[in-house]
């Protein structure tokens, strides 16, 4: 008896009094919040689709994250600069003046993909300058080293940028075709969230066919699995992780185009929060694995975007939605403690010895 | 024929165009025109100028290193050539923006900007000039490369200074050239910025040491190592006094508003000890570092407030225990859930925690205890026997005693059974722990001792301030003390003090580089972690290490 | 006397059976090896015994007590050290400090008495440094407490590791493959040093090994391990003329020919 005591695991019982309580509270906050009824059906909708909507945007960002992830175990922190950097340029050099001509408005769908490819040629150039200076040199460093490093890029660029275009909020020009909504089977959607979602579930499942399909796509999962055997077996591994990180920065240079029609703003801080959001949807999902990032950014888009109003209020926490971002760090937190591997991952993060 | 190795223009072509791109960045992202205004050398060259011509002498200079082995006249002509490409990209923002309203794109593409690069000059006669000058500058980077140690040493030395003095100039003249001899001084030193006179001055003085002690100082230092054990202890303790004598007097010589630039420089040395022993010493990468100082503060705030939200109306002192104890109850309980995740998931769960932090104190959620957006008003000051901590000379007092407590209980710990449990788990936990080490316990008291320095510097912050308000707490605090440290050098108490005064001191004296601040950090991060990780002051044990590779044989790359 | 049971131990990893229902006995005092084609399991099997890996099944005692479910630090302070494969010192900790590390479990000072100087602390530091110099010089490593461990001599790099495992006074001591990576001379060094280690300090010792020779020459009883099962256990000679061991090494149809 005395024998068991001494090896009650202290830690993993504090860790799930922790959890219980935080289940205790969201349903009842849930429970209030469905008795109270405050908001109509009409209102849940639109919650679920702007969610959906911000949860296909922190999906595509996530996908960057986990294909850095899956081949170089690496956090890459500026992720977010790169989803910034495109869409702040292409707003600048293209949206802008396209806008004031009218350009815009006349070939909406041409002037759009021009925006996204500005969006993602910066991005791609900006993450393949930070993957050169200041992620290759260190690749055999301490796991410590490249974050580090990762965190300075970030604030480097997010400053850069702001030295360059200013620091104050550019508006994206509307686009007028994207005015108005939807109506499709009795529920109407803004056609903006449409166009956001559709459009970030096709580059997804485009990206996922590269990457189990094609040649690159067996040799960057070939240097996932083990750099010095894919080198041997005759891949360039430099070239495959120059194309992992175009790959999930053109993803972010797209997301940022979709951000900028879903919120019409830019500035030189919008990488920072989402980016961290994308990066815990990657982690929900599971770190390394596409449909995970795809399912972990909608999760999260969804619980942000119901939650404050579903489990918060009910509560009695007033102006709840100030809480969003505090719902997305405590989800990340949870995960990481009880389920590292994500929703869909396999356990390779904290694998011992 | 003597048999040269190939001359490797290739690679100075290149770097002539990086170090093109480098100062186009600059000049666009408005560096050069915002620091054009401190002048270095009066009428003569600005700060913006010399980062500037950095690029081109960078250029030049690389490129030599490349070469080593080829012959002088070659270097001097890859430099030149370096140089005088990194000016074309700036000739072609020139051309273009005359036409062009770049404006409309990039805000800092100004008039101003551009008269800058071209010496206000006409257009042609301008570009002529910066091609020469950014051509010659190139040329004198790859020189450096080419002298031997002992005139280059003394050279750059007594540039660095120049610079130094020049950039504070403003500074030392608010300070000490009002009156009396300082005035004298001032006169014959400076201008804006450092007059030429003050320049040669600066630069023979400094340059002139520095080669005498290249000559003599080697003996100097043999005489001084080759004295008994029992004289050196005393020449120790000798330095420690005058240490403590000069930080005792440091208020009387800075005057009232450099001490108050020192009094935060000093809180953010007291945050830098505590967030050292939680990455220096345990390894533990902590990006919320911040919450602890909002904890302490509000702590703080909330118990001594005099205004409405103030609950319990006590003085400093008796809330000071109670501000620390619940900065570390707050370390212990953000630690509980993060003591199975390692490296890079606890830096991103650590960031989370202090964002919620923040939020939280912003939020309505808890206005009603803490005021939201509005904060903590009527915090009273601090008071000792009748000595009220309002001043900063007076304030400067307790930070000072804060601060050598946290940095005597670090130099304790670390050479204790507690240290040495710390940088085990850094090297490898899992042996760590097959040593018998408890890891729960040692970053439980990692986390909790790196908490309690952070409550301690916020509670001192919110009586200096009287005040606080959340946007006080931001994510920026704990990318800052993590800069401080690792630019100082990880795991190195001197080095928390170099770091704090270069990356707190120095951008609070010149308020231009506030703007340019996290650029700055994010480059140096970078800079830093590529070519010395160690930091500028490194821990004993790697200076030991590298001298150790010192004196091996070292290999060209 | 026995000291270490291990008894019906099992360690599942996914779907690979890394040790199925293994049983084994070491004596008090003894040397014992574990031998096996490489992936039979003996380095999980350390790593149960220490506690890195906790074992699906089966039981793990160490001088009476269970140890399977407990933690690797409290298994170190019950007095179990042990080595690993791909010398793991703290690379960046000199070589005193690795001992002083060692010594941890050994030492009650606290991290107040530390701050404060207390004269306990410092007497313990102090007796703590004049054992780690002991114990350097027990190891052969008189006179370089001060280089950092990564700068050590391989063979240094070895006998530090194992005097950083000594220092928590261990009764039993598990080596993995002590002489990895040296030659002849330095192997013979190392073999004469584990039975100092048995006859000076009563030790009891085993080992993973791959050289046959020091395998043979050392040990008092040999199991061997293949896929995670013990197909063979015995003195030196009975295992070389074992045929199913022979199998083992070098594959079917070898025993006939040899």
């Amino acid at each position: 008896m005395r024998q068991r005591l001494e090896n009650i695991d202290y830690l993993g019982l504090v860790l799930w009094l922790f959890r219980t309580a935080i289940i205790v509270a969201v349903v009842w906050g849930t429970v209030a919040t469905i008795r109270d009824n405050p908001y109509s059906t009409r209102n849940w909708i639109d919650f679920v689709i702007f969610g959906l909507a911000q949860g296909s945007l922190y999906a595509l960002i996530a996908l960057g994250y986990t294909l850095v992830y899956g081949v170089l175990f690496i956090i890459n922190f500026a992720h977010g600069e790169f989803f910034m950097s495109g869409v702040f340029t292409a707003t600048v050099f293209v949206a802008i003046p396209m806008g004031q001509s009218g350009f815009l408005d006349r070939n909406p769908i041409l002037a759009l993909l021009i925006i996204a490819v500005v969006a993602m040629a910066t991005s791609v150039g900006i993450s393949l300058l930070t993957e050169r200076i200041a992620y290759r040199p260190l690749r055999r460093a301490p796991r410590l080293v490249p974050l580090i490093t990762a965190i300075g890029a970030s604030f480097f660029w997010q400053y850069f940028f702001r030295g360059l275009y200013g620091s104050g909020i550019t508006a994206f020009p509307t686009v007028q075709a994207l005015q108005g909504s939807w109506s499709i089977a009795g529920i109407d959607i803004l056609k903006t969230q449409a166009v956001v979602i559709v459009a970030s579930i096709l580059l997804l499942i485009t990206l996922y066919v590269i990457v189990m399909r094609t040649k690159m796509g067996k040799a960057m999962r070939a240097v996932a699995e083990d750099k010095e055997i894919a080198a041997l077996m005759g891949i360039d591994v430099d070239r495959v992780i120059v194309i992992t990180f175009a790959m999930g920065s053109a993803a972010a240079g797209v997301a940022g185009v979709l951000y900028a029609i879903l919120f019409r703003q830019v500035h030189f801080f919008m990488g920072f929060i989402p980016g961290i959001k994308a990066f815990t949807a990657a982690v929900l999902g599971g770190i390394g694995s596409i449909p995970g990032a795809a399912l972990g950014g909608l999760f999260l888009g969804m619980v942000e975007s119901v939650g404050p109003s579903l489990f918060l209020e009910g509560l009695g926490i007033p102006s709840s939605y100030q809480l969003k971002d505090v719902i997305a760090f405590t989800m990340l937190v949870l995960v990481l403690i009880f389920r590292p591997q994500g929703i869909l991952g396999e356990r390779l993060a904290e694998k011992k010895a | 024929m003597d048999t040269q190795i190939g001359f490797n223009w290739r690679e100075s072509v290149r770097l002539g165009l990086i170090g093109g791109l480098v100062a186009l960045s600059l000049s666009l992202i408005g560096v050069v025109e915002t620091f054009g205004g401190r002048g270095i050398i009066s009428g003569v060259i600005s700060l913006g100028q010399i980062l500037l011509f950095g690029a081109m002498a960078g250029a030049g200079y690389m490129s030599a290193r490349q070469n080593p082995h080829a012959r002088t006249g070659l270097n001097l002509v890859g430099g030149l050539i370096a140089g005088l490409l990194a000016s074309l990209p700036l000739i072609v923002l020139v051309f273009v923006a005359g036409p062009i309203n770049l404006r409309d794109f990039l805000p800092n593409a100004s008039p101003g900007l551009l008269k800058l690069l071209i010496f206000e000059q006409d257009q042609a006669t301008g570009s002529l000039l910066l091609l020469a000058v950014s051509a010659v500058v190139g040329l004198v980077g790859a020189g450096i490369t080419l002298l031997p140690g002992r005139v280059r040493h003394p050279l750059l030395m007594g540039l660095l200074f120049v610079l130094m003095v020049g950039l504070l100039s403003e500074i030392i003249i608010l300070a000490w050239g009002t009156k009396g001899l300082g005035l004298k001084i001032r006169r014959f030193m400076f201008d804006k910025g450092l007059s030429i006179r003050g320049t040669l001055l600066v630069f023979l003085i400094v340059a002139g040491l520095n080669a005498l002690w290249g000559a003599l100082g080697g003996r100097a230092q043999a005489r001084v190592s080759a004295l008994p054990a029992q004289q050196q202890k005393v020449l120790g303790w000798g330095r420690i006094a005058l240490g403590v004598l000069f930080m005792l007097v440091l208020p009387m010589i800075l005057r009232t508003y450099l001490t108050e630039v020192i009094n935060n420089v000093g809180l953010f040395i007291l945050m830098g000890f505590g967030l050292n022993i939680v990455v220096g010493f345990a390894g533990l990468l902590d990006l919320g570092y911040v919450a602890f100082f909002a904890i302490g503060a509000y702590t703080m705030g909330v118990l001594t407030s005099q205004g409405e939200l103030g609950v319990a109306g006590m003085s400093f002192w008796s809330a000071l225990p109670i501000a620390v104890a619940a900065s570390v109850l707050a370390g212990v309980i953000l630690g509980v859930p993060v003591l199975r995740m390692r490296g890079d998931y606890l830096a991103i769960v650590t960031l989370g925690f202090g964002e919620i932090i923040r939020i939280l104190a912003l939020s309505d959620f808890l206005a009603p205890a803490i005021g939201g957006a509005q904060g903590i008003l009527k915090i009273p000051k601090a008071s000792l026997g009748g000595l009220e901590f309002v001043a900063p000379e007076t304030l400067y007092y307790l930070i000072l005693a804060a601060c050598l407590v946290a940095a005597f209980v670090s130099w304790r710990l670390r050479d204790a059974r507690l240290g040495r449990q710390w940088m085990a788990m850094r090297e490898d936990e899992d042996v760590a722990e097959a040593m018998g080490i408890n890891l729960v316990q040692t970053k439980l008291l990692a986390f909790a001792m790196g908490a309690a320095f952070a409550g301690l510097s916020g509670a001192i912050f919110a009586t200096k301030l009287s005040s606080i308000f959340p946007h006080s707490f931001n994510l920026l605090i704990s990318i800052n003390v993590l800069c401080l440290i690792i630019v100082g050098g990880m795991g190195s108490l001197p080095g928390v003090m170099v770091g704090a005064l270069i990356l707190v001191g120095l951008p609070e004296l010149l308020r231009e580089f506030a703007e340019y601040r996290l650029l700055m950090y994010g480059a140096l991060l970078i800079v830093m972690m590529l070519s010395r990780p160690e930091g500028f002051w490194p821990e004993e044990s790697r200076k030991r290490e590298l001298h150790e590779f010192e004196t091996e044989p070292v290999l060209a790359d | 006397m026995t000291i270490l049971i291990a008894n019906q131990v099992t360690k599942r990893f996914g779907g690979l059976t890394a040790l199925s229902a293994l049983n084994l006995e070491i004596k008090e005092r003894s040397i014992s090896s574990i031998i096996g084609p490489n992936g039979a399991g003996k380095t999980t099997f350390f790593n149960c015994v220490t506690g890195f890996y906790q074992a699906e099944e089966g039981e793990i005692i160490f001088e009476g007590r269970p140890i399977h479910s407990r933690r690797p630090d409290q298994i170190t302070s019950l007095g179990v050290a042990r080595t690993y494969q791909n010398i793991r010192l703290f690379a960046n900790m000199t070589a005193m400090e690795n001992i002083l590390v060692g010594l941890h479990p050994k030492l009650r000072s606290t991290w107040v008495g530390a701050v404060l100087g207390s004269p306990g602390t410092r007497h313990e530091e102090d007796e703590a440094h004049e054992e780690a110099r002991q114990l350097l010089g027990f190891v052969g490593l008189r006179g370089k407490g001060d280089i950092v461990a990564k700068n050590l001599a391989y063979g240094d790099q070895r006998r530090l590791e194992i005097g950083r495992a000594l220092a928590s006074h261990p009764r039993l001591l598990l080596l993995d493959e002590p002489t990895a990576g040296m030659n002849p001379a330095e192997t013979a060094e190392m073999t004469a040093f584990i039975q100092r280690l048995r006859d000076e300090l009563g030790i009891t010792i085993l080992l993973i090994e791959h050289q046959m020779r020091v395998v043979m020459g050392i040990s008092e009883t040999i199991a061997v391990l293949d896929y995670g099962e013990k197909i063979a256990e015995g003195t030196p000679a009975e295992i070389q003329g074992n045929p199913q061991v022979i199998e083992a090494y070098l594959g079917r149809g070898a025993a006939e020919v040899t």
